[in-house]
């Protein structure tokens, strides 16, 4: 009981101390460059934090990192890397466009739905390609979502410019098809948060039951922890592969819902994938697959995502260094064997110095 | 269109495609082989990309004419630098392969725009000042016929391209240093039971990703965007580890797959010369390559052809 506590406390303290050691690295790289780190993060912090309108958007960008992260870690607990959520997210954000510009006139709460759905299907599709592969011919998932992605991208280029819009944007989707609710936006002066966030909170919600309440959660972990294992004790290896990728795709494609008909409202050709994917990874690792974790790592990085638009007018410094901050927090995730290592050493002493004491 | 124009026209446009996507592809293949899954190639090229961008503005006054190509040096260094922080990552700290290399491809887009910005006050360079151009390769443009086809205002780097993978070759299947670096990727364990140093091994084979990675990104701003910006590389790493792949993780297949990747990608730019090929919506050319190599990895490609210990952290004495 005491260990478990233990490792459950260590648990915590490797995306803490990651969190810790990206900021410091973010502040030697501004000092070397000759600006001052307290300075920008004070203006990222008090630009976020000081008016209800960013806070909202920061919200905003975390309720798609949400998905995104979930969407990525499910397929991670089962042993993917599911390198594609940016492409499956593109996907469901073109599927909800598509549907809702088809059908302006249905009902709100019909065509809203009717749009999520094709969204979930069109990325657990786009995911459980990369499964089956997986599953059938053991292909690598890595690989085969990486050329999903560009194979998204410029499918999805080509269906703005030759079917779904007129020029590099599509038109926007009626009231109908809008995310929005009234109070929210009044609450954060007019930001585009909107109803995302709920459902981003029952999303974690039934992805925390789903994990550690129901067979076929346990199932999809087993697989992840020990393939050879659990395929012994009579579980399908290619059922929960393909299962948990097209879980992972469709939360990205949910995720690609909220961001066309909750950030945007419309679809417009891309010039790169949607860096919502690839945060979402970064979420994920950041949160160590749990779903409450997870939700947390979202909204430290939404706050990274919006805040980084102080940067330059606040501190002169360029907005990039955001997202080299991110980058060296999920380094030192990776990396958290030398974290603790360190936390080891340390609790070695301590109980050398306890033994010692008696 | 003459038919001796337009196949020159295709030659030298798939050359200068696949010129970056050679060396990339080469440097990928090192460090697999070596076991160290690399899919920082494409943060690599990014940094390469950056630094020859901006050797070649700052430097043109010095080195004139010969820029461009002290310009591959520039970005093979910055390469091998960024890999380091790989290496350290995969082969002493044991991170996750896939997460450290995420880490750089997260990280290089960022930090080289960071850079630029500081340096030029703009989120691109804005063109360079003396870019590879078109140029003859060692008189061999006079053979009558193939001559002009394949030698005659072409890529320069893709031919040095070629010629390395043909070094690269010898060097992983002939040489004392090759078989030692493959051993390393397929049995570690019996590797160190022979005196041979696995992690030093390792490290060779990124750094020589990070050298090949890095140039491949400035044959990539220097040959065919010249400029850099965030666009500059927009994929290529990727499909330079799809080529490495294709090419069965061997330095001439890894070439072929490049230049037949570049034919690719070229067509989507030339295509609507070509006869037949100009009747195909573009949208097939631009997702043939991805296409195409999911094909090759679940059909041609058995199972058993990546090396054996690819991904996997070597820990001594386990």
């Amino acid at each position: 009981m005491l260990t478990m506590n233990k490792d459950r406390l260590n648990n915590l303290l490797v995306p803490i101390f990651s969190i810790f050691l990206g900021l410091i690295f973010g502040a030697l790289l501004m000092l070397a460059f000759g600006f001052n780190p307290i300075t920008a993060y004070n203006a990222m912090i008090s630009g976020v934090f000081g008016s209800p309108y960013f806070l909202g958007e920061a919200l905003r960008a975390a309720t798609i990192l949400t998905f995104t992260g979930l969407g990525f870690s499910i397929a991670f607990k089962a042993g993917f890397f599911n390198i594609g959520v940016a492409g499956q997210l593109l996907v469901g954000w073109t599927a909800s466009i598509w549907v809702a510009l088809a059908f302006p006139d249905l009902p709100r709460l019909m065509l809203v739905t009717m749009s999520i759905a094709a969204a979930i299907f069109a990325g657990a599709v786009w995911a459980g390609v990369a499964g089956a592969l997986r599953a059938y011919f053991g292909t690598s998932e890595v690989i085969v979502t990486i050329m999903l992605n560009y194979t998204a991208l410029h499918l999805t280029n080509y269906l703005i410019l030759n079917v779904l819009g007129t020029g590099n944007t599509t038109e926007r989707v009626s009231e109908n098809a809008n995310l929005s609710i009234g109070w929210l936006t009044e609450l954060t002066a007019g930001s585009r948060l909107n109803v995302g966030i709920f459902i981003a909170m029952v999303v974690v919600f039934l992805y925390w039951i789903f994990m550690t309440k129901t067979t076929a959660g346990f199932e999809v972990r087993a697989v992840g922890l020990n393939p050879h294992a659990s395929t012994y004790a009579g579980m399908s290896a290619t059922k929960n592969i393909i299962l948990s990728m097209l879980i992972s795709g469709g939360l990205a494609g949910l995720g690609g819902a909220i961001h066309g008909l909750g950030t945007f409202g419309n679809l417009f050709t891309q010039s790169g994938l949607p860096t919502a994917g690839f945060n979402g990874i970064a979420v994920a690792l950041l949160g160590l697959g749990n779903p409450i974790g997870i939700f947390f790592s979202s909204i430290l990085f939404g706050v990274l995502e919006i805040g980084a638009g102080f940067l330059p007018n606040g501190a002169g410094v360029p907005d990039e260094m955001a997202s080299i901050v991110t980058a060296a927090i999920i380094f030192f995730v990776g990396a958290n064997y030398i974290i603790r290592f360190f936390m080891n050493k340390l609790n070695n002493k301590k109980t050398q110095a306890v033994q010692e004491g008696e | 269109m003459d038919i001796l124009v337009l196949l020159q026209l295709i030659v030298s446009s798939s050359l200068m495609y696949a010129a970056p996507l050679i060396f990339t592809a080469l440097g990928g293949t090192f460090s697999e082989r070596s076991g160290v899954v690399n899919i920082g190639l494409e943060g690599i090229m990014v940094m390469g990309a950056f630094m020859s961008a901006v050797f070649n503005l700052l430097m043109f006054d010095t080195f004139g004419g010969l820029t461009p190509w002290l310009g591959l040096l520039a970005g093979g260094l910055i390469g091998v630098l960024f890999s380091l922080i790989h290496a350290v990552a995969t082969i002493n700290l044991r991170a996750d392969h896939i997460v450290s290399g995420t880490v750089i491809n997260l990280a290089a887009p960022a930090l080289a725009v960071f850079l630029t910005k500081i340096i030029f006050d703009a989120a691109q360079t804005g063109p360079l000042a003396r870019s590879f151009g078109r140029s003859n390769i060692l008189g061999l443009q006079n053979i009558p016929v193939i001559g002009p086809i394949f030698f005659e205002n072409t890529s320069g780097p893709a031919y040095l391209g070629i010629l390395v993978a043909g070094i690269a070759w010898v060097v992983l299947f002939k040489t004392r240093f090759g078989l030692r670096l493959r051993s390393v990727g397929e049995h570690p364990q019996a590797a160190e039971t022979l005196g041979i140093n696995v992690l030093r091994f390792k490290y060779y084979g990124v750094m020589i990703s990070g050298l090949l990675g890095g140039i491949g990104g400035a044959i990539q701003a220097q040959a065919i965007h010249n400029e850099f910006g965030i666009l500059t590389v927009a994929g290529q790493g990727f499909i330079a580890m799809a080529a490495m792949i294709f090419g069965k993780w061997n330095p001439l297949g890894a070439m072929g797959a490049a230049v037949f990747f570049g034919f690719a990608q070229s067509l989507s730019r030339v295509g609507s010369y070509i006869p037949v090929i100009q009747d195909i919506p573009n949208i097939w050319l631009q997702v043939l390559p991805y296409l195409l190599t999911i094909l090759i990895l679940v059909g041609l490609i058995g199972r058993s052809e990546a090396p054996k210990k690819l991904g996997i952290t070597y820990i001594k004495g386990n």
